[in-house]
């Protein structure tokens, strides 16, 4: 997902919040992971707004995609630019209204925004993992949220909801946990990975690894991989994006110049867009957690894990009600493979709804201002409501 | 006879018939469902639990906002993903003249729902019969309001033709009222059917 950070437009902002961290799986009880390996201690970066209901009824577990954090809502000091990832959505009186529901974002295992990563201290080591930590999958950060949710003393969620990676979640999360998910959004996703978007996120991996710095994941204290991690992230930018979107966007727009400069400096603007976009990401994020996350993205893969090759037979356990989204110029994860998703739901006798929203955004859509976009969330967050509190 | 009036009435007349039919607490699918009047009145009246399939994306908005399990997309196609008996009744409320294969989507209703409920304009309305008579354009009328070359009507039905339909595919008429709207009152019609009934609803099965 992009930064595509914008100040709330409708209702108020959940105003100064805290980020707040959550650790288990000491040892003893590190966790086992899917791969076998044992982790722990485990810390989960996670932030609330909204009150936990006295009946527990209204709390709702919002994931995050690749790049995203715990700071979905509000601002961290009055001085903060910019607010959470999602403000335009989370807050009083807006899509996932506060006033009404106890929201928790927490961070993925893996990433680098305060949960346990790559560049988190190995305690058998003493140093950061780099490369040493384990191979992570969408279920261990999902048994990871499942820790931190009954830490926070609710056993049953009203909703999750996600994009993207974090669609990934909230599909994981309904046929894992399926007594504890009353209703799931989830939003411009998919059940597997198709080759393309493994493609695009290879070639991502290979930009970092191709990055004298990156030196085999352990670069910490030292020359970061700045240069492989931007390109990284400027091919994401691409997959966000969409013709059309590219088109309104820049054109064949030049940056700053009335004519081609016959060099390789940035003559156009998507070109300038990409390079800025690069440059900011390596700000904040970390190089290894991009490889570790965007492989759990590729592995993820619901029908053959639960299904054993049938998806029908993988939601055959699932109880929620969902609704799916998609947009229609999303290329990375299309209409096609929501339908998918869909259809499996029908087969299995589960209450869905979906919507095709028209976009020109491509998959970062779902990250931008959008009035269907938040009528639509608030309106079947509001049904699911009445009805889980009867 | 009886006259209902739309102001007193949160649908319109001949949902209102078609939500008679409906068994409380059962399971419904209404094929283009528009903005999901007909199951939002079901759910809050009979505790239905209601899918509606709807192909246009702000309908489908509309459906959502007040609680309605809708799915976007074709009715020819999400009919068939569905499992055998799924739905207690399958509604087709005033589409069968839009569908390209009434038999196949018909036998596809009939395949996902126990029952199912079929209305559409009557195409032998004498209002329909007098206007090609008398001028000899191609009938424009209230049920019917478009020109031939605007329409997204492709068949024309009469009660009778849907009762001969239903003997050539194969399935029972268990029930069936005509019904005539004007000014935005409606009324069941008991003689002449096929002459003077606006609309006719029509409760089939297997």
């Amino acid at each position: 997902m992009s930064e595509y950070i914008e100040h709330d437009t409708q209702g108020r902002s959940v105003g100064i919040v805290v980020k707040k961290t959550f650790t288990f799986a000491e040892s003893p009880n590190e966790m086992v992971l899917e791969s076998g390996t044992h982790l722990g201690p485990i810390s989960i970066a996670y932030e609330t707004y909204g009150t936990l209901a006295s009946d527990r009824s209204n709390a709702i577990l919002l994931l995050h995609a690749l790049s995203g954090d715990a700071h979905a809502a509000g601002y961290y000091s009055a001085e903060d630019p910019k607010p959470g990832w999602w403000d335009i959505m989370v807050g009083p009186g807006k899509g996932i209204d506060t006033d009404k529901y106890f929201v928790i974002c927490s961070n993925i295992l893996g990433s680098c925004m305060g949960s346990t990563g790559p560049r988190s201290i190995d305690p058998a080591t003493g140093r950061p993992y780099g490369k040493n930590f384990p191979m992570v999958t969408i279920g261990d950060m999902v048994r990871a949220q499942k820790a931190l949710v009954d830490h926070l003393g609710v056993d049953r969620l009203l909703a999750v909801i996600g994009g993207s990676i974090g669609g990934m979640q909230v599909l994981e999360w309904t046929v894992r946990y399926p007594e504890m998910v009353y209703a799931a959004i989830p939003l411009a996703t998919t059940t597997r990975h198709s080759a393309l978007a493994i493609a695009f996120n290879e070639v991502a991996r290979q930009a970092i690894m191709a990055d004298p710095n990156w030196n085999n994941g352990n670069y910490y204290g030292k020359q970061r991989p700045d240069t492989g991690l931007a390109v990284a992230r400027m091919i994401g930018h691409i997959t966000y994006l969409s013709d059309a979107a590219m088109r309104q966007k820049f054109g064949r727009r030049l940056q700053d110049k009335n004519d081609l400069s016959f060099n390789f400096d940035a003559d156009f603007q998507v070109e300038s867009y990409l390079r800025y976009q690069g440059t900011k990401f390596v700000e904040r994020f970390d190089a290894n957690s991009f490889l570790y996350i965007s492989k759990a993205a590729d592995y993820f893969d619901l029908e053959r894990q639960y299904g054993g090759g049938s998806l029908v037979e993988a939601f055959s356990g699932a109880v929620a009600k969902y609704f799916v989204i998609s947009f229609t110029s999303d290329w990375l994860y299309p209409t096609y493979q929501s339908r998918s998703i869909v259809q499996t739901m029908k087969k299995n006798g589960l209450e869905v709804s979906f919507c095709e929203i028209e976009a020109d955004w491509g998959h970062d859509a779902f990250l931008l201002p959008s009035e269907r976009l938040t009528k639509l969330i608030e309106g079947f967050l509001g049904r699911v409501h009445s009805e889980f509190r009867q | 006879m009886s006259t209902l009036n739309f102001d007193n009435n949160r649908i319109r007349f001949d949902l209102q018939i078609i939500a008679s039919w409906i068994e409380p607490n059962t399971r419904v699918l209404d094929l283009g469902c528009g903005e999901g009047d007909l199951l939002f009145y079901l759910k809050s009246r009979k505790e239905v639990r209601g899918t509606g399939i709807e192909h246009d994306e702000e309908k489908v908005a509309q459906c959502i906002e007040k609680g309605v399990t809708v799915l976007q997309g074709d009715i020819n196609a999400e009919v068939l993903d569905y499992p055998d008996g799924a739905f207690d009744y399958v509604i087709l409320s005033q589409t069968l003249q839009q569908v390209y294969e009434p038999a196949a989507l018909l036998r596809s209703i009939l395949r996902i729902g126990k029952k199912a409920v079929v209305s559409f304009p009557n195409f032998s309305h004498w209002q329909v019969r007098f206007q090609l008579l008398t001028t000899g354009y191609a009938p424009v009328t209230r049920q019917l309001p478009y020109q031939w070359y605007d329409t997204p009507n492709i068949r024309v039905i009469s009660l009778k033709d849907f009762r001969k339909f239903a003997r050539t595919v194969g399935f029972k008429i268990f029930k069936e009222t005509a019904i005539s709207i004007h000014d935005r009152k409606g009324r069941t019609v008991q003689w002449m059917q096929n002459l003077r009934a606006t609309y006719g609803i029509f409760l089939v099965g297997k």
